[in-house]
């Protein structure tokens, strides 16, 4: 089977360059890129639309095993290939957590016979994201781990986490972290400021997220472990981040696409579905991680993808669960930085396909010959309105409900199978 | 007379004009109170039910005495020992409640926004008695109406806020309306007490109670909200009473003719001393009671007024 992509303005994130081009597929494969054979037994005319690899989306929840009724493998793929993201890396805070070869084995399977996108799960750290007892590292790799986090639990016992680092290392693991001090964020729901004191809010500085990177950074130094930061959200962890690379140490960082497009402001009276881990930051902060996204200091954006129910959500604000689904507003999101002039499309996809391939060994994100042919077709300028009750997830809990944005995806394609296409 | 709101969440969003109308009708409201009468039937044929979801005496009475005043039937919920605690959740008791048509809700609620988040799901008039650290309209309206009798306006005056303004809803409103009307707000207290970002509020901050003191016109004090502390704010209550407990010595810094509020109730020896509270030269702490029925009468002859008129529109229903 091949596939011949004419007239499409194609999106190079490792080289950097956006251009007007054909590419070829062949067998699921990208097979040629510019210099392309004339016909194939399909032929998809792009009309100069954008075509570029499909997202990689780090961390995302899907709510199986235990909360079904929240999403489901099949709605997360539905909702994904909607939203042009072609491979998920799930997290492994689920209800038992993935901490034993044979849960990671049912997710794997699951993710397998339900969605039509590439489902790759990550495993915990430690058992039942307890903090106390790392997982068999070792047989979850063997068994397809992609990284291992306790997703938004720290471990505070820094000898435990020493000792995970160390062991990990040994077997080249990547862990994943999320970087808030636990002490000074107990109970907050936003961050610390006039906006919070103003409703009245328990709040947490913007501090907390740098008093633990930098623990995590020594403790990085001192196991030589691959580090990734979940979500860096604000200007001073910022400098300790760039810090750390610059003295070579393994350590990248993610954020969140709801703190690049969103600020606190947003919350506005109360609004739950604005609540999510960490909570939005300043409009300073989050033009600073703008900044760090376009400098590559900040190297992978998500969608951090939490669907919640109505019930978790319409609950006074500091009750209310956290997180926000974002799979399938993960690409229109972005591409409000784009028409903002904040930030090329290269740049983007590079961040949101490339990177985070590269940095968990996976195959997509690249637009070169012999990559999979996990590719997404998008108009960047259509317009329109957001209607939460239409989005593919079982949860409709997002915060960009009636926002105008522009960007729409018009097919998705996986392993060069179209797996959807915009009626 | 200008008043359009349907509900009474906050002080943030009043006008000015719409401050000015509550207070003008309050003072209608003192005579009536202070007459042998006591009665009129502004509310009549009106239900008001007080959902409590906090431990509350002072509050509730008032709201009750101001209702039944005005001629409404008053339903008193105790929520503490409801189905809350059979897991309904605050939604479910708002439908539950609204389905039995009462027209004036009076909450409070432990959590910031609740009450607002609430009247997003009846269709009678709601007013805040206090949700979390967030706002306490009522009281800073009360305050409002005891100062402008006592100092003749409610303008250009130097204003000290003492004490835990951290956790305390009572400050937040009071410092919105205060700011509103074109006062100087000052704001005393340990910086373990003081919220986040409290220099972009427009508002002076001292940790010494005697300097911020100095030549104000009204010295409000807070209650030091023990059940609300986590616990290592201050390092203990006398240490506490010697640097921000109110004194004839520190009260010596204000003005001859300042006056001394507090919103009970007090902790006396903590946040201030007994001779001062009991000074009726010096304190308004008891006016400040009365003041209380007065303004919640009007804010819910106002309230209803727009109720009746929203009926007769037939939007709202």
């Amino acid at each position: 089977m091949s596939i011949l992509f004419k007239n499409a303005r194609l999106i190079d994130p490792e080289a950097r360059t956006e251009t007007t081009g054909d590419l070829f597929v062949q067998d699921g494969v990208i097979a040629a890129v510019g210099d392309t054979p004339d016909t194939a037994e399909q032929v998809v005319d792009c009309r100069g639309k954008h075509l570029a690899p499909g997202i990689v989306d780090i961390g995302v929840k899907i709510c199986e095993p235990g909360e079904r009724h929240k999403e489901s493998f099949r709605t997360a793929g539905l909702a994904a290939a909607a939203g042009g993201v072609t491979t998920i890396v799930t997290r492994p805070d689920t209800l038992p957590s993935i901490d034993t070869p044979e849960t990671l084995e049912f997710v794997t399977r699951r993710g397998r016979e339900a969605s039509p996108v590439n489902i790759r799960p990550m495993a915990t750290l430690t058992k039942g994201r307890e903090g106390r007892e790392m997982v068999e590292i070792g047989f979850l790799l063997d068994a397809g781990a992609v990284a291992f986090t306790d997703g938004d639990r720290v471990t505070t016992d820094t000898k435990v986490l020493s000792r995970a680092m160390t062991y990990a290392r040994s077997l080249g693991a990547v862990i994943i972290a999320h970087p808030q001090d636990p002490g000074l964020s107990r109970g907050a729901a936003v961050t610390s400021g006039k906006f919070a004191s103003l409703r009245g809010l328990p709040a947490v500085s913007a501090m907390a997220e740098r008093m633990a990177l930098d623990r995590d950074i020594a403790l990085v130094e001192m196991t030589g472990v691959a580090y990734h930061a979940d979500q860096i959200t604000t200007a001073r962890a910022l400098p300790a981040l760039e810090r750390a690379k610059n003295n070579g140490h393994d350590v990248t960082a993610g954020v969140s696409i709801h703190h690049l497009t969103l600020n606190e402001l947003d919350v506005g009276d109360y609004r739950t579905f604005f609540k999510v881990k960490p909570p939005l930051r300043s409009e300073d902060d989050r033009i600073a991680c703008v900044e760090a996204v376009k400098t590559g200091l900040i190297d992978i954006i998500c969608s951090m993808h939490t669907p919640q129910d109505e019930e978790s959500k319409r609950l006074p604000f500091e009750e209310a669960a956290s997180g926000a689904v974002g799979l399938e507003t993960f690409l229109p999101a972005v591409l409000r930085l784009v028409h903002a002039g904040d930030i090329a499309l290269p740049d983007l996809w590079r961040a949101m396909s490339f990177n985070p391939a590269a940095r968990f060994g996976l195959p997509g994100g690249r637009l070169a010959v012999g990559a999979p042919a996990d590719l997404v077709l998008f108009d960047a300028d259509a317009p329109f309105v957001l209607d939460r009750t239409k989005l593919h997830s079982k949860s409709k809990n997002t915060p960009f409900d009636g926002a105008r944005l522009q960007g729409r995806v018009l097919s998705t394609y996986v392993g060069g199978d179209c797996v959807y296409t915009k009626d | 007379m200008t008043f359009r709101q349907k509900h009474l969440l906050g002080i943030e969003p009043l006008h000015p004009e719409e401050i000015r109308t509550i207070l003008d009708l309050a003072d209608t409201y003192v005579d009536l109170n202070r007459s042998p009468t006591k009665h009129s039937d502004a509310l009549a044929g009106m239900t008001q039910i007080n959902m409590f979801f906090e431990n509350s005496t002072r509050t509730q009475a008032s709201f009750e005495l101001a209702g039944k005043r005005l001629g409404a039937d008053v339903m008193n919920m105790a929520m503490q020992a409801s189905s809350i605690k059979k897991g309904e959740t605050l939604i479910d008791t708002a439908l539950t409640l609204n389905a039995m048509h009462p027209d004036l809700l009076v909450v409070r609620h432990p959590h910031s926004g609740a009450v607002d988040l609430l009247s997003q799901k009846v269709n009678c008039a709601v007013l805040n008695a206090g949700d979390g650290r967030h706002e306490h309209p009522t009281q800073a309206l009360l305050d409002a109406l005891t100062i402008r009798r006592a100092k003749g306006r409610l303008h250009r005056l130097n204003i000290a806020i003492c004490g835990d303004i951290a956790h305390s809803r009572v400050a937040r409103s009071n410092i919105l309306l205060l700011h509103k009307m074109e006062n100087r707000i000052r704001l005393v207290g340990p910086p373990t007490l003081m919220p986040s970002g409290i220099s972009h509020f427009g508002v002076e901050v001292y940790d010494d109670m005697r300097e911020g003191l100095k030549d104000v016109d009204v010295v409000m004090m807070l209650r030091l909200q023990k059940e609300r502390m986590d616990g290592g704010f201050i390092p203990s209550e006398r240490e506490y009473y010697h640097r921000y407990g109110l004194d004839a010595e520190k009260l010596a810094y204000a003005k001859d003719d300042a006056i001394v509020m507090h919103p009970g109730p007090m902790n006396r020896g903590v946040e201030i001393d007994g001779e001062i509270a009991d000074d009726i030269n010096r304190s308004v702490i008891q006016e400040q009671v009365e003041m209380g029925v007065a303004v919640r009468m009007a804010a819910m002859d106002l309230l209803a007024r727009n109720l009746r008129d929203a009926g007769d529109k037939g939007v709202w229903v």
